[in-house]
């Protein structure tokens, strides 16, 4: 019979005993990282708690969270639980100031974050025989190394081609029949563009079959187009340097959310500003623990990445829990009567409505007043003002369903707001409280 | 059928708005026969009836406005009390609503038409087409 899974064993590990399984876990790493470092013992004994307080996976909360900052206390090897000689390998995260963030990986560490890749490769349905072209930056970000040595551990061939020059990257896929490709959306994008524009055709001179894309938030449109463009699946995958890098959250064929390993992550999500966790299905900030780590332990991590939990069982038969694709940064919330908001639910409703471009900026001002600004589509406009006044009571009542709050909305010229790409800002916060 | 084609533009409510789409007009010698402005608190359409159509349309696309033709029925009006009265009486008798309209004043105090934009052109058209009235038709203004 085909293989359908990995490690059967624990990707359809009932819940109840996942559950034990990872109290288990957290027992021994709270007990670690109390007895191992300091910073951490510290935080514990702000807030009155050790190590046996935690009995069940419910008494996990009330321990720390480890933030940004924590990761820069008693820097660069404070918070490791081991010995330094124990770490064969360190990369770090790109702050986008200052220090970046310094993760350390022991030789275990190293080949358990591989398994969780060859896992997460094999549920999509590659195999030893598939080629793996892997365009992400080799060095110091996670991204490339860490999918390297998981392709490797499942024994797929890698052609480490790491990323740019497109055109070697085309000729590298057409001579050794490339069929997996691990980048950026944007780079794949670009590189799909590029092949178009040399009139090659996909699925004949490149028999890409999935194409893994992390590292940047994408939409679901943008998958498509990409899926389309290269005649390929599309993989979301989600990571991040302080869990190990990517292979922390992996789309099963189903495509809906992505998996968390959950024997290897305990995955919590709460409200950004008072860090409790959020009621069944709502939006909040992904907090993760490592399970397995062992030179660089870290509990209760908050990745200010927002996301909810998908509750259902996924038709894939795995047991693991499903994240929506990553919806932003949970610095980019704000509260508007109470309600708390993120653009990124504002954007999805108004990307899913015909007429409105791709720009849009959210003011707020006076009393609690919520405007957004939102461009027209330049064929939508037929001359008629009734169409323009339906358009827009269409994204109001959208809006409101959607975020609870109703906004005023104002239709605006095309090309008149800050484009969409890059850091535009979207929030202009002028309210006099 | 006897149509117009009206210029209409998307615009925001803005100070100095209207003056930059005049502008336009202005400097590409354009004659502005009848105009109308539809505004709602924070946007609005502004519509001309122009003597070079085509041409206006093509300019305020390659200036990067957002505009659109919409074909309209024109009648003349009798100069006259109640002229406009017996027009829209007419349309109103069809049951044929007016979803914008202007005015072209075509020689002062002698010719005026009553230009309007309905929901379905072609429906109106069947309905009225018949009615002794005088329709505008593009030869009767149009220069390109």
């Amino acid at each position: 019979m085909e293989k359908k899974y990995y490690n059967p064993e624990i990707e359809l590990l009932p819940r109840e005993e996942l559950k034990n399984l990872q109290l288990k876990k957290l027992q021994k790493i709270v007990r670690k990282v109390y007895n191992k470092v300091p910073h951490y013992r510290k935080k514990f004994k702000e807030l009155g708690i050790k190590p046996e307080d935690l009995k069940s996976l419910e008494d996990f909360k009330n321990f720390p969270f480890t933030t940004k900052d924590d990761l820069f206390v008693d820097y660069p090897f404070g918070l490791l639980a081991e010995p330094l000689e124990k770490a064969v390998r360190l990369h770090t995260s790109s702050g986008t100031t200052g220090k970046p963030k310094a993760i350390f990986f022991s030789k275990k560490d190293i080949w358990a974050q591989a398994k969780l890749i060859a896992r997460a490769l094999f549920m999509s349905g590659a195999t030893s025989q598939d080629i793996l072209q892997n365009s992400m930056t080799y060095g110091l970000f996670t991204g490339a190394l860490v999918m390297h040595y998981g392709a490797e551990l499942l024994g797929i061939l890698i052609i480490p081609a790491g990323p740019g020059n497109t055109e070697r990257q085309i000729e590298l896929m057409k001579t050794f029949g490339t069929t997996c490709i691990h980048m950026t959306p944007s780079y794949a994008l670009y590189v799909a563009t590029l092949i178009q524009e040399k009139g090659l055709k996909p699925g004949k001179d490149i028999k890409l079959k999935r194409a893994y894309l992390g590292a940047e938030p994408y939409s679901e449109e943008t998958r498509k187009k990409i899926e389309e463009m290269l005649k390929v699946d599309v993989f979301n995958c989600y990571g991040l340097s302080e869990m190990g890098g990517p292979g922390v959250g992996f789309e099963c064929p189903a495509k809906r959310g992505l998996h968390i390993w959950e024997d290897a992550f305990y995955v919590e999500i709460v409200n950004p500003d008072t860090g409790e966790p959020v009621k069944e299905g709502e939006i909040g900030e992904l907090v993760l623990t490592t399970l397995d780590r062992t030179t660089m332990p870290i509990i209760r991590y908050r990745t200010r990445d927002l996301t909810r939990f998908i509750y259902e069982p996924c038709p894939c038969g795995r047991t693991h829990i499903r994240i929506e694709r990553p919806l932003g940064r949970a610095d980019d919330m704000f509260i508007v009567r109470g309600v708390n908001i993120f653009p990124q639910q504002i954007e999805s409703v108004l990307m899913g409505i015909k007429g409105v471009a791709q720009n849009y900026q959210i003011i707020l001002e006076g009393y609690d007043e919520m405007i957004v600004k939102v461009e027209i589509n330049r064929d939508f406009f037929d001359g008629r003002i009734e169409r323009l006044l339906k358009l827009r009571d269409e994204i109001t009542e959208e809006l409101r369903k959607a975020i609870q709050v109703r906004p005023k909305v104002e239709l605006v010229e095309p090309g008149t707001l800050p484009p969409s790409e890059g850091k535009a800002k979207r929030v202009i916060d002028r309210r006099t409280l | 059928m006897n149509y117009v084609n009206i210029i209409s533009i998307f615009a925001e409510n803005k100070p100095g708005k209207l003056e930059k789409i005049t502008e336009v007009l202005a400097k590409e010698n354009i004659n502005i026969l009848g105009f109308s402005i539809i505004s709602v608190k924070d946007f609005g359409v502004i519509k001309f009836l122009v003597d070079m159509p085509e041409k206006a349309y093509q300019k305020f696309k390659e200036k990067g406005f957002t505009v659109a033709k919409v074909p309209a029925i024109g009648i003349e009006l009798e100069d006259k009390p109640g002229g406009l009265y017996q027009v829209v009486k007419l349309i109103s008798s069809k049951n044929i609503n007016i979803e914008s309209a202007l005015v072209y004043v075509a020689e002062t105090r002698k010719k005026a038409y009553f230009v309007f934009e309905v929901e379905d052109l072609e429906k109106a058209w069947e309905a009225l087409k018949n009615e002794k009235v005088k329709f505008l038709k593009p030869s009767d203004f149009i220069k390109e």
